[in-house]
């Protein structure tokens, strides 16, 4: 059971360079993987591609060894590195948490969601609190996989360490497969099982010719 | 300690100033409504009056008091204009949304249109259109309909091309919702203010393009009090120096486009996140 990018390409456009070449790169259920590389390798656009947001140009994003699902609610989820530009501004955060799924008592102890910011606005909230939401609102919709884009970078170092425990006990307790792309090497050995350096073609299991 | 009060903030004034001109304006409008139809006829025993106390603007060939038919031509313009305007406004949310979601193909199609209503002069459109449809009411309210939407319309396109990028309706997808769900609870919301925005800045081109069509004689059959009407009919007699006739209802027309305008400026300025603090 895993995910899986089977030798993708990847490029924005026709006449660019590839900026993914043959990768390939497989996550396990109950692993976590981090992706680590100097900016404009590729990282963001890797975990869109695994999230289903794009689709390589060639090769295939296989999960259980079938494409992902077009429609529906995705087994993959993705967080991104801005929690602000990921939630509508004009809902309140009750109303954003609700779109993945049913408000639980449990989650908001788990994640340390307070009862009154569930009325506020998302610009009312600091954006630890906000990542916080989005990190609830992709387990929510009981994702096997989570991939974070850089999901604590622009946090202070507590709020960091705040988030990824959440995000490492809760994988752990529901069996998930983490891809977390981070520019951090220390936090990158921190957290992962395995990592991936995108700057080395000949990189463990990444680039397989 | 005295803290130095600060004069009302800008908001509190944008707001306080829309509220008097929407009051203002819809006191206009129902005393226009609230007259009687015959309370402005006259006889001709005091035709061709100048403006005095008893008849504020005058009266004009027939004897008929014109600050009263004035008032009443202008609730006639804007129950006109308010009409065609919403129902422009209507076609231009529709078409924005069109051309935004639907193909490659019909957002090409969609902008040959505008690129075609809007090359061509609203009046001479509106002309035609009125024409076609054989003048009087109907035949102005779908005129003035058919030519109004095209900038909203590119505006609302804009929008929603670039709130279908936005990261969070990208989350939503993912989130198993699907395209109809999303255009309600994620597009449509935003689109609101621009509607209403876009109605209201809308309202006096409608009101002037009533007013100048049936001046024009192609609009309103000329037993209505519509201000165009009004101003028509003075034209026989401004050569004779019954100036009041022509100036009065005119400076009260362009009184009332101008609060009007005035109305949808602060409204953007309300809406607008940009303005919001100064």
């Amino acid at each position: 059971m895993a995910l899986e990018a089977k030798n993708i390409y990847f490029r924005y456009n026709n006449k660019q360079p590839w900026i993914l070449e043959n990768r390939t790169l497989k996550v396990e259920k109950g692993e976590c993987i981090a992706v680590f590389a100097p900016s404009g390798y590729g990282k963001s656009t890797l975990a869109m591609l695994l999230s289903g947001y794009l689709n390589p140009i060639k090769g295939q994003i296989l999960l259980e060894n079938n494409p992902l699902p077009k429609s529906g609610v995705c087994p993959v989820q993705l967080i991104y590195q801005h929690p602000e530009k990921a939630v509508n501004p004009r809902w309140r955060m009750k109303r954003v948490l609700e779109e993945g799924g049913m408000l639980r008592q449990e989650l908001f102890d788990t994640f340390g969601i307070e009862q009154a910011w569930l009325d506020r606005f998302p610009h009312e909230l600091s954006g630890g609190e906000l990542q916080r939401f989005c990190v609830a609102r992709a387990l929510m919709s009981g994702a096997d996989y989570l991939i974070c884009d850089e999901i604590s970078t622009m946090l202070d170092v507590i709020t960091q360490a705040q988030i990824w425990n959440v995000v490492l006990a809760e994988a752990e307790k529901r069996n998930m497969g983490i891809v977390a792309v981070t520019h951090n090497q220390h936090l990158a050995e921190r957290i992962a099982t395995r990592i991936v350096d995108l700057s080395h073609s000949e990189n463990e299991g990444l680039k397989e010719r | 300690m005295k803290v130095q009060r600060r004069s009302i903030n800008s908001r509190t004034k944008v707001v306080s100033l829309s509220i008097i001109i929407a009051v203002s304006l819809a006191f206009v409008y129902m005393f226009g409504i609230l007259i009687p139809d015959g309370t402005a006829a006259g006889s001709f025993l005091n035709a061709k009056q100048p403006p005095s106390w008893e008849h504020l603007f005058g009266t004009d060939a027939l004897g008929r008091d014109l600050f009263l038919r004035t008032l009443k031509g202008l609730s006639v313009s804007m129950t006109i204009g308010l009409a065609a305007s919403l129902i422009s406004a209507v076609i231009a949310v529709f078409v924005g949304i069109m051309a935004a979601s639907g193909s490659k193909y019909a957002d090409a199609f969609v902008n040959w249109i505008i690129d075609l209503v809007m090359s061509v002069p609203h009046t001479i459109l509106i002309i035609l259109i009125s024409f076609a449809l054989g003048r009087g009411l109907k035949g102005l309210l779908i005129g003035i309909s058919a030519t109004h939407w095209c900038s909203l319309a590119r505006l609302i396109r804009s929008e929603v091309l670039q709130l279908r990028t936005q990261q969070y309706v990208a989350v939503s997808r993912k989130l198993g919702k699907s395209e109809g769900w999303i255009m309600t609870h994620h597009l449509l919301p935003h689109l609101i203010p621009q509607f209403f925005v876009g109605l209201v800045l809308m309202l006096p081109h409608a009101i002037l393009h009533e007013a100048s069509i049936s001046f024009l004689g192609f609009g309103l059959s000329p037993e209505q009090p519509a201000i165009g009407i009004i101003l028509s009919e003075s034209m026989r007699y401004l050569s004779a120096g019954m100036w009041w006739l022509a100036v009065l209802p005119g400076l009260v027309l362009v009184l009332i486009v101008l609060l009007v305008d005035q109305l949808g400026e602060q409204l953007r300025m309300i809406i607008d996140p940009y303005s919001a603090q100064r």
